[in-house]
Formats: structure tokens, sequence, C-alpha cells
């Protein structure tokens, strides 16, 4: 039960002040920057500046460590991956051969290659401290309300608020399902067959299926009670005014990418080359 | 007079999903600043009459309407749910689900947010309908970290933002402790005097409900208003008795004691009750001899000795329980929620383990046995049986335990149909158990664990959400189960049941174990029963009422009385088949 998802987690820090509104639209810009951009420079600072932030959050990374470490994986599948199916990429970017081990056929490793990788690792790193803070820092509802704020209609807005809303309660009746048909002789433990087990578990799947549709037909009664849908706009309780923090904090992130787009624009292309 | 609020006119309602009407030629009116208590056995219409009034029907719950409703002078057909809910505030019967918002802040917000108030406007009126509710010290809270009782009261501010003109309460107790359920009463009660506005309570538990003044009393019975009386004149009559509605246990007490119920009596609320007259033939009654059954004195079937337990390191769930249960007992597990009761149960099921101390069942401690093992000794019965139950045929959802031990399948068929047998389900073997109503599904689950033949069982709420019929019926095939050797620990807050049908009541307050003496004694120990938010009964009012030297001894011979009157019922129906 202690396995930590992607959730709001509650602190008191200068990053959960600014509004989700302001966080979003952050977190929108940094992916265009981080996107965009080959930039080594700019990725460093994105990269600094990503884990200062962090920082500032008072998030510890042990509390997103499982999400992290899927990141991580991922990450290094997609490097291999990389290297397996463009080992030259490198060299036709930066148009310079410098080997440094050599493998049979196109497979020689070039400083190139690992430079280019290098940058699109440090792409990883530069977003996705951002896209985790923005999760973990932001209350579903005022999630919800900042989707909304940017264009997403209420309903879907809704959806993804309310969903996060229950997941803690589905989790709880899942555990209390498991619970009950364990103590009527289901075997759930790595001691059983993995088939039986697949066959044991429906018999929690179905209690639970049936159970979370009962309370989605109260909710939704419920939520039709208050007038849920009544008009196409909707205001947000959690919804807060603009400071002088979320301002500064666009701000920043728009110099960010005026400052990329000038040094694209200037160097006439995506990549910073120190091979010429 | 006083304006209609609600007037239904020969209103009929069919569900689509269903043949026939569950509501048939309703007549009725309502008036401004009534209180109204609509009761009824389960299945009679009286939900569904709440529906039609909030709306639900039939822009969400569609089916076929006859005749008229209207509300406010205005057809109901001619406006929409949105509109409607302005004037018509609904608290739901599950607290928990209805609970929308993150926060309590946002949860009464909710109506104001979907007819785009502006944030500071909004703001205000939130706090505003907190404070009516007591709740403004929370609005940052979540729901997780409310009570039942609170929850229910943030459900109230939610629908209090409106300018609402009737307040409808779909069964508001159903799953509160005996004092939470006192104070939602109190406070409906204040709301209405402050407010004016009407109040339309759908509810089976009459004598909690009458805690308040009720203008009237409604009952409901297949889809037809079969009473629309004061609550003096109702309870006057025969009229619940006759369709299995639980009455005043005072009244039933003096109608033991032989004494005539009349409207002059003032039978609504026992303390305003003339009890001078009839005070003789009362303490007559109570001072009859009837025989005890016997203590029952099995051999040892449970023993916790020092159990203690925690999730987190600084949090005891449970400090230094001891007790032990012989076999045939019935005992109460009672306490507030989070008192440890369920934590308690998890660790005699073995699904958790504690941090120190010993469990023993039939004398061996079974600390080292996997869950499974413990399965054949400790069943679980939860309190939601759709949260039991996993297949579509009740004869494999009863064989599914058997099947799990790799009994044989001719074995598998004896013992399935013994257990249903007991259970009364026989006759359904080969019903699908969506078929079948909440009480019968909640047998099921029991036969399923039944067929293991546990030591003991466990039984979470076993009567929660059933009428009165009903009621008796679990009840009574648990008394008759236990006759057979099965030792039951019921989980529960009805004082009632507690009083009735079990032997002992253990009491948990705050992870301790605060008493463990028979039910009678502890509800007239009050400093644990208050800890425990328990409440006494209306007998022991009454008892005092009258000047009862032993109130304890009355309700003992109120309870002998009672089981004396069912064996007698049991002889009689034996005698018919």
């Amino acid at each position: 039960m202690n396995l930590r998802m992607l959730s709001y987690i509650e602190r008191t820090s200068a990053i959960h002040r600014l509004t989700g509104a302001a966080k979003l639209i952050c977190f929108i810009l940094w992916s265009v920057i981080a996107m965009s951009t080959f930039d080594t420079q700019i990725l460093a600072v994105m990269l600094i500046v990503g884990l200062i932030v962090f920082k500032m959050s008072q998030i510890h990374w042990r509390e997103v460590s499982f999400v992290l470490t899927f990141i991580l994986i991922f990450l290094l599948l997609n490097d291999l991956a990389i290297y397996a199916f463009a080992p030259q990429q490198g060299t036709v970017i930066y148009g310079t051969s410098h080997v440094v081990f050599p493998l049979p056929g196109r497979y020689s490793l070039t400083l190139e290659q690992l430079f280019y990788q290098l940058n699109i690792t440090i792409k990883y790193f530069a977003v996705t401290p951002f896209a985790l803070l923005f999760i973990v820092t932001t209350q579903p509802s005022e999630f919800a309300a900042s989707l909304n704020r940017i264009g997403v209609s209420y309903r879907i807005a809704y959806a993804v608020s309310i969903t996060l809303r229950y997941i803690p309660d589905v989790q709880r009746s899942y555990h209390e399902i498991a619970q009950a048909q364990q103590a009527r002789g289901v075997d759930l433990s790595k001691k059983a067959k993995f088939g039986r087990r697949m066959r044991q578990a429906a018999s929690i799947i179905i209690p639970l299926i049936f159970s979370s549709l009962d309370r989605i037909e109260i909710v939704s009664n419920a939520m039709e009670l208050r007038r849920f849908g009544k008009k196409k706009k909707r205001t947000w309780y959690q919804e807060r005014s603009f400071t002088r923090g979320d301002y500064l904090a666009i701000g920043i992130t728009v110099l960010l990418l005026l400052l990329s787009v000038w040094i694209l624009m200037k160097r006439g292309s995506r990549y910073y080359n120190p091979f010429k | 007079m006083k304006k209609t609020v609600v007037s239904f006119k020969q209103f009929s309602f069919k569900y689509n999903s269903q043949e026939n009407s569950s509501l048939r030629d309703i007549n009725l009116d309502f008036h401004q600043g009534e209180r109204i208590l609509i009761t009824g056995p389960s299945g009679s219409g009286k939900s569904t009459l709440g529906n039609c009034i909030n709306g639900l029907i039939p822009n969400a719950l569609k089916g076929e309407i006859k005749g008229s409703l209207a509300l406010m002078d205005v057809n109901t057909s001619d406006v929409s749910l949105f509109d409607l809910s302005k004037k018509v505030g609904t608290v739901l019967q599950d607290s928990d689900a209805q609970f929308i918002g993150l926060t309590v802040g946002e949860d009464i917000a909710f109506a104001l947010e979907n007819d785009a108030v502006p944030l500071d406007e909004m703001k205000r009126a939130v706090l505003k309908a907190a404070e009516k509710v007591g709740m403004e010290h929370f609005l940052n809270q979540s729901p997780q970290k409310l009570s039942g009782g609170q929850k229910q009261r943030v459900s109230m501010a939610g629908v209090l933002v409106d300018p609402v003109t009737i307040l409808l309460f779909d069964e508001p107790l159903a799953n509160l402790d005996p004092a939470s359920g006192r104070q939602t009463m109190r406070l409906i009660d204040q709301i209405q005097r402050e407010t004016g506005v009407t109040v339309i309570i759908i509810e089976h538990r009459l004598e909690e409900v009458l805690a308040i003044d009720l203008d009237r009393i409604l009952v409901i019975a297949d889809g037809r208003v079969i009473a629309d009386e004061s609550p003096d004149r109702l309870l006057a009559s025969e009229i619940l008795q006759e369709y299995g509605i639980r009455e005043p246990l005072y009244l039933t007490a003096l109608k033991r004691a032989g004494i005539q119920i009349t409207p002059q009596l003032h039978p609504e609320r026992l303390d305003k009750m003339s009890l001078g007259g009839i005070r003789e033939s009362l303490l007559r009654w109570a001072s009859n001899d009837i025989p005890e059954r016997e203590q029952l004195l099995g051999e040892r079937i449970l023993q916790l000795s020092h159990i203690n337990f925690c999730y987190k390191p600084d949090q005891q769930v449970l400090a230094d329980v001891s007790f032990s249960i012989r076999k045939g007992e019935r005992i109460a597990l009672v306490g507030k929620n989070g008192a440890g009761k369920s934590t308690l149960t998890k660790l005699i099921c073995g699904l958790e383990r504690p941090d120190s101390g010993t469990i023993y069942v039939d004398g061996k401690d079974i600390g080292e046995q996997t869950i499974k093992e413990r399965s054949e000794q400790v069943g679980l019965i939860m309190q939601d049986p759709n949260q039991m139950i996993s297949q579509n045929m009740i004869f494999d959802e009863v064989a599914f335990g058997l099947r799990l031990r790799g009994v044989d399948a001719v074995e598998i068929r004896r013992r399935v149909y013994e257990t249903l047998k007991i259970c009364g389900l026989y006759p359904y073997r080969n019903w699908p158990i969506s078929a079948l109503s909440f009480g019968q599904k909640k047998r099921v689950t029991i036969a399923s664990i039944l067929v293991i033949e546990p030591k003991l069982i466990f039984l979470d709420e076993p009567t929660a959400g059933q009428d009165y019929r009903h009621y008796t019926k679990m009840m009574h095939f648990l008394e008759q189960l236990s006759s057979r050797g099965v030792t039951l620990i019921m989980i529960t807050h009805d004082m009632h049941l507690m009083l009735e049908y079990t032997d002992r009541a253990l009491v948990m307050a705050d992870g301790k174990l605060i008493a463990d003496q028979p039910p009678a004694e502890l509800l007239s120990n009050s400093k644990a029963a208050e800890r425990a938010n328990l409440k006494t009964t209306s007998l022991f009012q009454l008892a005092e009422q009258v000047d009862f030297h032993d109130p304890i001894s009355f309700v003992r011979h109120f309870i002998a009385d009672e089981k004396g009157r069912r064996a007698a019922d049991e002889s009689a129906n034996a005698q018919l088949y």
C-alpha cells in the first residue's frame, strides 16, 4: 500500500503558492523551449533552474521516486534505441566524426553521437522536474480550474479532477475487498500459480467494478442535483488570482523562451556545435 | 392556510426498468414550513417519492408518469432539474459518495461554482452556510479526515447555499452511530426553526426521527400512501406493526404491559408523555418473573492476550487488548468509527499481524498461520454484500470457498446444499444473484462463509440498510446459527440489536478495550457509553421516568419478554408447516 503514485503533496512552499494556471503556462512554455532547442547551454540552464525550483518546492526525491525511476528506465531505453537505429546521427548533425571507440559496421562510437545523446538526455532532465512539480504541487481542483482557464472545457477539466478525487476511495475499497476475499481463502501471494492468481484476482475486480459503478451513479446524481452542467461556464472555488510571484514565474519563462529563439535565429541552427 | 409547496395529484410512476408501478395514485399536499417524515418498509416506494420531489425523476431516472406533481404551483414536468434544485435541497443517504469536492469549502461551493457565482461572493456564501452547520473551522479539511456526521453537515451546508424552500433528507441516519444520529436530528431541527423551510425526511428509523417535533408522518407501502397522520395518532394506531415498521421501544414496552396507547397519552415523545395513570400497570408488569436464558459456558474459542498494534510508529491503533470468547457466544463489538474495531477484526482474521501479544483460537496460537489457514477458522462478512460477491450464480458463490480449497465436486454439492438449506436459500440455488434483494444477498455472503465451517464469524453491521421486517428475519437467522454453536461477533452501532441479540458487549475507544460486560449493564454505565458514542435506549428513559428502582432489570425484563414472544411465534409458525 506504500506505492506512491503521482498525486498532490501538501506543503507550504513558494511553488505551492503559485496558482495552478501560472504553473501550467510555465510548464507548457518550458516544454516548448526544451523540445525546440538542442542548445546545450540553454538546456543546461534549464536543468539547473529546474533543480533549484524542485529544491524550493520542498518535495523530496523519494516522494516521487516511483515515477522518477520509471522515467529513468524509459530514458535509458530511448538512448539505447537511438544508438541502435541511428548510431551516426551525431555525425550527420555536426558534420564531423571523432571516433572514440571503433566498432564494426556503422556502430563506431563517435564524440558527436555522445554529445547528441547527451543533449537528448538533458532535455528529459530539463522538463522532468517541472512536469512532476506541476502535478504534485497543484491541488487537483485547482489543476482543473487551470485547465479550464487555458481553454479546456470545464466538463473535461472536472472529469480529471474528480478522477483524482476518487482515486483514494477506489484504492481503499480495493484494499477492503481484497482483504475480505483473502479472508475467504483467496490466495494472492506469490505462492499461488500465475494462472490461478489471475482467476482469483477476478474475485476482487468484479466486486470492485460493481461497487465503483454504484458510486459513479450516486456521484453523478449528486452532481446533477447541484446543477453541474447547467451553464456554459463555471467558476472555481479554488481558483486564485495572479500575484507577483505568478507574473514573475511566467516572465522568467518567457524571457528564457525569447533568449532561446534569439540564439536560434542568430545561429540559424537548433544545435550548438562545439566541433567546429 | 399555509402555502402549498408540493402537490401530488393522482400521481403514478413506473421505472422503465420495472414491470410494476413504484408509486400509485398518490394524492398529497405538503405545506410551507411543515416537518414531514416519510417512512415505510424497503422497496415501498418512499425513496422514489423523494426522487420525484427533487426532480431526479424523471430527469435522471427515466420512467412513465401519470397524473401531476406541482412544486410551488409549477408543474415539475415544465421545469428542469437545475431550476428545481434551487428550490429543493437534497441530502443523499451516502454522505461519503456525495462528497464531491476535495475540501469542505469546495464541496459546499459546488452548486455556486456551477452557477458561475463570482469568487468573492462565493467565499462569503460558503462561510455563511458552513457557519449554519457549525463547520466553519473545517473549510480546508479533506473528506477523508471527517467523521460520518461531519460529512453529513457538509452535505447540508452544500444545499443551504441555495435559497431552498424544501430540504429533503434521504435516510439521513443510515450510516451514523447513535450519538451522531441524535446530533444530526438536532441540527435539522435547528435549521428548520431558523429558516422556516419545509423539511421532508425519508427514514425507517422512526424512533430517532421522533427526537424532533414532526407535523406529519406518512407511511408508504407498495407504492401507496397508507397513512398520513400526526405522530400521536399514527403511533396510537396499528399501522406500524402491520407494515413492519419498528415502533419506538418505549411504546412496545407499554403495550407489553397491557397499556392501551391513545393519542391523548402523547406517544410522540417519551419525555412529554403523561405516564401518571399508567405507572402502576407498568411497574406491575416489570416485576413479573420471566425465566432467563441460562448462561452459555462452552469452551474458550478465541482468546486475545495483550495485543498491541500500530500502522505507523507513533500512532498506536490497539493498546493492550485482552479478552476471550466462548463457543456459541454472541458478542457485540461496539465503539466510534476509528476506535479500533475493524483493526481488531483484521488482526483476528490474519489480515494484519499484531506488533506484540498472542491470539489463540481453540487454544492454539495462530500467530504463524497464513491468512488462508486462518480463513478456515475465522470468517468475515462485510457490511456491503456487493463488496463480497464475485460470482453470477448463488450456487457458485457459495461453492467458491470450497473450490478454492480443492474440495471434490460431490462434497461441494452436498455442503453447499446443506448450507443453503440452513440459510433458507435452497429454493433459489439456481438463481442469479442479481435477482436477489439486499437482505438475501447478505444471506448469500453469510452462506458463502458458513460453508467453510469456521469456528467464529465476524459480521460488520449485519442489519445495516434493512427495514424492521428484514432486520428481524436476519437476526432470527443469526440466532439460529448461534444455537448451532457458531460463535458470532457483530460489529454494530445499533444499540437495540446489541441489547436484544447479544450476550456480551466489547467496547472499544481510542484503541483500548474500555468495557467487557453484558449489554444492559453497559448502557447503564454512562461513562463507557459516552466515550464510545453509544446511546441508552428509550427503555432506560422509560424506567427512569416511572421511577423504576432498577432500570437495568427493567430492560432485561423487556428483552426476556420479547424473546419469550419470539419463541412462541416460532413454535406457532412451526405448527403451520
